[in-house]
């Protein structure tokens, strides 16, 4: 086998178990990524002339241990190294190793590696580095790319957090189910922090690698855990909304609301793999917020066209989420179900109270200001787009609005004329 | 003779593909399927959903998530294909890998094979996506 993307490809899935089982091995975050790096150095060497392993995984991590130990035996002593065939050649050792790793070890190691990245005191986009860096393997520079920052600011932040989890007490022994439940929960947060700053970004091409590595992230979690309902809503909640990644913005780069969206561009793949999740999840009567909104999400995917959406149904929905993970947030996009049901007037009510909270959020201003034009309170409906502008984060943000303000200028032109 | 040539991959892998790399793929296979069609091989085929969306029963009332076997490779889909022999099959399978390289293929003679029987069968591709 020669074929480089392949290897390539395999590298970048074998990541996270690797540098996992690399970490519960050396209990060093420095010395288990060098480890694997050699182990990659290895493979690009071996693999072509001696065809892939049977089991990428295992052999990359028994030759990354082997590597690391032998240089520090070099260091130490200066003993010969054995020589690469040997090293290559594994497949007495592979199997053993291979059955082990399919043990609950395994999947306990690349829930460790993720839960050390997101420390609760560490910022979310310090987490979100350290994760790119350490578990997808994404180079700095990519990662900066990423976050709009220079190289070298990405650097220092990335080192910065490393030498904050060295610092932590890292947990190696076997978490109990309590434990595991809380790691999880808190690696899922992490990973639909990737999902959204690459989602926030829009159709930045630096950021959009982001979503793709968040559902590539929480496919692992949920082969992992294949009966955690969350992580099934999780993986959905990103595959539905990614699916729509095409038709989110027009040809002059503005948001295009879901309402308007042309539904021919959704990634039907997509949406069909995000479905029977929900399907799956929807059986085990667990409930939590990631099922709930992946089931309106669903809900939304189902609708042929914005006029069949069940918007009942999403208002159901929205309902339990409040109850469950009480937000202004949540409560605004309730006001959106809440206009389609019962008029503009009942969703500007629902969302008055807000303002104090949401007085920094792009998206209140943006609802806001569209219920007052629905009602046609043109004036207000104005200032409420010109506070969304100002708070806009993106340009795509921005000049959806303006498409607003330029349409209200038009209309009080045609009612002076 | 009917055989069913099954595709093994790396599903990591392959769910991970970009947009653009898994077109590329499926338009090296559909180059293999469109000369299996002219020459009226090809039964059935079908691509699956990842192991993650799959739901195994074992016994009656134990209802499983995840696929029947943990493997490192997947079943990703399969090809009912209608040849003179093995060989003939082994053949299929290598134009199949060779636009597909990571791929593995298994031959399986069916034993057993029922047409389908719906008055309203699809005669046309059926995309679930």
């Amino acid at each position: 086998m020669s074929d480089f993307g392949w290897i390539n490809g395999a590298l970048t899935a074998a990541r996270p178990q690797a540098v996992g089982a690399l970490l519960r091995y050396f209990r060093n975050m420095d010395m288990a990524e060098e480890a694997y790096q050699e182990a990659c150095l290895r493979a690009l060497k071996s693999w072509p002339q001696n065809g892939p392993p049977r089991d990428p995984t295992a052999w990359l991590i028994l030759v990354g241990r082997n590597a690391a130990l032998d240089g520090a035996r070099k260091h130490s002593r200066n003993t010969e190294l054995p020589s690469d065939e040997a090293i290559s050649d594994l497949d007495d050792v592979e199997t053993p190793l291979a059955e082990r790793l399919d043990g609950s070890q395994y999947r306990d190691d690349v829930l460790r590696l993720l839960f050390i990245c997101c420390p609760p005191d560490l910022p979310a986009t310090q987490q979100i580095a350290l994760a790119l860096r350490i578990v997808s393997g994404l180079t700095v520079s990519q990662i900066a790319r990423a976050f709009l920052v220079s190289e070298a600011a990405m650097e220092q932040r990335i080192t910065r957090a490393k030498a904050r989890i060295a610092n932590a007490q890292v947990p190696f022994e076997t978490p109990g189910p309590v434990e595991r439940a809380e790691r999880l929960a808190a690696v899922a947060a992490m990973v639909y922090l990737i999902f959204n700053e690459g989602y926030s970004a829009g159709q930045d091409p630096a950021r959009a690698p982001l979503c793709d590595e968040a559902i590539r992230l929480a496919r692992l979690l949920l082969r992992l855990f294949q009966s955690e309902p969350e992580i099934m809503g999780l993986t959905a909640l990103m595959l539905l909304q990614q699916a729509r990644l095409a038709a989110r913005f027009d040809g002059i780069g503005a948001a295009v609301l879901l309402d308007d969206q042309d539904r021919g561009l959704w990634n039907a793949k997509l949406i069909h793999e995000g479905l029977a999740l929900i399907d799956k999840a929807i059986r085990h009567d667990r409930p939590g917020p990631y099922q709930i909104q992946a089931a309106i999400a669903a809900t939304h995917a189902r609708a042929r066209t914005a006029a069949e959406t069940d918007w009942a149904g999403i208002d159901n929905l929205y309902a339990a989420l409040e109850q469950m993970q009480p937000s202004p947030v949540v409560t605004l996009n309730r006001a959106v179900a809440t206009a389609k049901l019962k008029g503009p007037a009942a969703a500007l009510a629902m969302i008055d109270p807000l303002e104090r909270k949401l007085s920094g959020y792009f998206h209140y201003f943006g609802a806001r200001g569209a219920f007052l034009l629905q009602l046609g309170r043109a004036p207000e409906a104005r200032i409420a787009f010109d506070r969304a502008i100002a708070l806009a984060n993106t340009p795509a943000e921005a000049s959806h609005i303006r498409q607003h303000l330029d349409r209200l200028m038009k209309d009080s032109e045609k009612t002076v004329s | 003779m009917l055989y069913a040539v099954i595709c093994y991959n790396n599903e990591d892998i392959v769910w991970s593909w970009s947009k653009e790399e898994d077109a590329a793929v499926m338009s090296r296979l559909d180059v293999v399927h469109e000369k299996l069609v002219r020459e009226g091989k090809l039964g059935p085929s079908l691509r699956l959903l990842p192991t993650t969306a799959a739901t195994t029963l074992r016994g009656q009332d134990m209802v499983i998530d995840g696929p029947f076997a943990e493997t490192k490779e997947q079943l990703l889909g399969f090809y009912v294909i209608d040849v003179a022999d093995l060989d003939a099959a082994l053949a299929v399978a290598k134009d199949l890998h060779a636009a597909n390289p990571s791929s593995v293929y298994e031959i399986r003679p069916i034993a057993l094979y029922v047409p389908e029987a719906r008055a309203n069968a699809p005669r046309a591709r059926v995309k679930a996506y």
